[in-house]
């Protein structure tokens, strides 16, 4: 585990040389499903041009629900949740942070977590443009 | 057309109390009565009700409440070991429950069904009625391929494709065919004892529900069983099939009548009573027992409500249907919900909780329906505390034969090709190890 982070960290390191001058954070928000709507509306409000979204499991201080099929009680750890990554420049992240705690706020438990990564570099595949140019 | 007449003198079911074998010979003696048209449509037409409640009714409720894994081995199951059913019912299978001879026990003659054609017909329960031959033997057919099929239930997720068709070939064999013939063929051993079961409560139900108990019993737990999560993969299938199901129940109930008129009328009504009383007291006891309601509760009840008006359909009046929904869906529901995880038996879709809970409380509970405080059709001279009696020794009857020729059939298939696929293929699916294919390729 230590040697596969360490050839992370290192052929990050090996980008962002390549691509000096780059600054982007990836941010990656766990969100209640529900919110997914409010808080792509908000994004784009605030100029996010792009996103991510993939539909997840897990488990944090929410509980699982159980289900009962006949009397055979199974209960699911698993939380559905959404997941949405946008990479973005580095001015552009405290906002995009903000809106979404903003707007994936409901005060109950199982509101979600937001992580924000430093982003090494970025390739538009169509026109193969670099760096925070390609988001 | 005498001749096929008397052979058919074993069409007869145990509809009336006052049943003799004098009446089948009082219909020979007439000249030859005509099928009526009207008879012989609705009859057709149960045929293929009864038809659509195996495929794809039972194969869809059943196959809802697997794994994704396994879905495509059970509605393979279904419809290959009904079709082998079929086969085998015109070649002996008919011979041996309404054969033109016979003892209380089986009967013989007319194999491949070389002595029926087209002009042949079958006596139905009024006096100087009958139906098609072919027509009745094609209706009595739909019966023997849903009960085997019905077993299929409780081996699910583990049971070998190769194994059930074996196991089939010898089930249908030494206990279907006899136990059809015991029950509904004048001079069989139920029959003769003036037992009730209009449309198969032994026959069908106790008998499906016996072989599947020892079935999953001699097969084991599905691996996982009681520890993995093994939920229905669609609930929406089951519902499908469930009312798949009730809508062909009304040609296995009200065509039990094998004519159309005021008994397949009762049988109609009480398929639709028994059964909405069973969905709503399965729910009830559901919270009963603290739980939520449930859309699987309510398809439960919904079929242990069907199963226990089946012996009585047309020997109910309308309350004595709902009150054998009210009284099997509760019991049927305690036993699958509570009582079988106690024992910890894995029946894995309790075909032995609904069809052998339900059918055997209303093969006994049909001596009761009877009374016409109820609605029932019994005379002033009914005795019910004699009445239960024979009922009562009828079910223990199909119980130990249906228990002992299982044990038999099951042995068979496990010396002849082994009840159980290999663990890797439990693990990977049945649809993928048994047949090569997915259910669902998104």
């Amino acid at each position: 585990m230590a040697q596969l982070l360490l050839v992370i960290f290192v052929s990050a390191r090996v980008r962002v040389e390549l691509f000096e001058g780059a600054k982007m954070k990836y941010i990656i928000a766990i969100i209640k499903p529900f919110k997914l709507d409010e808080v792509r509306e908000a994004l784009t409000a605030i100029g996010v041009a792009g996103m991510t979204i993939s539909e997840v499991k897990g488990f944090g201080r929410q509980k699982g629900q159980t289900e009962t099929y006949r009397g055979a009680e199974y209960t699911t750890n698993m939380v559905p949740k959404v997941k949405i990554e946008i990479a973005t420049s580095d001015e552009m992240a405290p906002q995009v942070i903000e809106s979404i705690e903003a707007t994936a706020q409901s005060g109950s438990i199982g509101d979600g977590k937001i992580f924000m990564l430093d982003l090494g570099a970025a390739t538009r595949i169509r026109t193969g443009e670099n760096g925070d140019t390609a988001l | 057309m005498v001749k096929t007449l008397g052979m058919t003198g074993g069409a007869i079911m145990a509809l009336l109390l006052t049943a003799s074998p004098a009446w089948a010979q009082e219909a020979v003696a007439t000249a030859a009565p005509v099928a009526d048209k009207g008879d012989t449509a609705w009859m057709m037409t149960a045929t293929i009700l009864v038809m659509a409640m195996i495929v794809p009714g039972l194969a869809l409720f059943y196959g809802g409440l697997v794994r994704t894994k396994n879905m495509l081995s059970v509605l393979t199951q279904i419809l290959a070991v009904a079709s082998l059913a079929m086969i085998i019912w015109v070649m002996y299978g008919y011979s041996t429950a309404f054969g033109p001879e016979g003892n209380a026990f089986i009967s013989w003659g007319n194999y491949f069904l070389a002595q029926t054609s087209a002009d042949s017909t079958a006596v139905t329960f009024t006096d100087g009625v009958v139906i098609p031959e072919f027509v009745f033997i094609a209706f009595q057919m739909t019966f023997a391929a849903i009960t085997v099929s019905l077993i299929v239930g409780s081996l699910v997720e583990r049971f070998k494709f190769s194994a059930l068709m074996v196991f089939a070939a010898v089930w249908l064999t030494i206990v279907y065919f006899p136990i059809a013939h015991m029950v509904w063929a004048e001079g069989g051993l139920i029959f003769d004892m003036g037992a009730l079961d209009f449309a198969g409560g032994t026959v069908v139900h106790i008998n499906a529900g016996i072989a599947a108990l020892v079935g999953c019993l001699l097969l084991g737990k599905r691996s996982g069983y009681q520890k993995e999560i093994m939920a229905p993969h669609s609930l929406t299938m089951t519902l499908i099939g469930t009312g798949l199901l009730w809508v062909g129940w009304f040609g296995f109930n009200a065509g039990s009548a094998l004519e159309a008129n005021g008994s397949a009328g009762l049988a109609l009504i009480n398929t639709f009573l028994a059964t909405a009383s069973g969905v709503l007291f399965w729910m009830l006891t559901e919270r009963a027992l603290g739980h939520k309601g449930s859309l699987l509760g309510a398809c439960s009840g919904a079929i242990a409500g069907l199963v226990a008006i089946t012996p009585a359909a047309g020997n109910s009046g309308p309350f004595g249907a709902i009150l054998l929904g009210a009284i099997a869906a509760p019991i049927a529901c305690y036993f699958v919900m509570k009582l079988k995880t106690k024992l910890g038996f894995d029946d894995s879709l309790d075909v032995f909780g609904i069809h052998g809970v339900a059918g055997i409380i209303g093969s006994i509970l049909t001596a009761v329906t009877m009374l016409p405080a109820l609605g029932g059709p019994a005379g002033e001279d009914y005795d019910l505390v004699g009445q239960l009696g024979t009922q009562l020794t009828a079910v223990a009857i199909a119980i130990g034969w249906c228990a002992v020729g299982s044990l038999i059939a099951f042995g068979v298939a496990k010396i002849t090709v082994g009840l159980r696929v290999s663990e890797e293929v439990e693990r990977e699916g049945l649809d993928l190890g048994e047949h090569g294919e997915r259910a669902y390729n998104y």
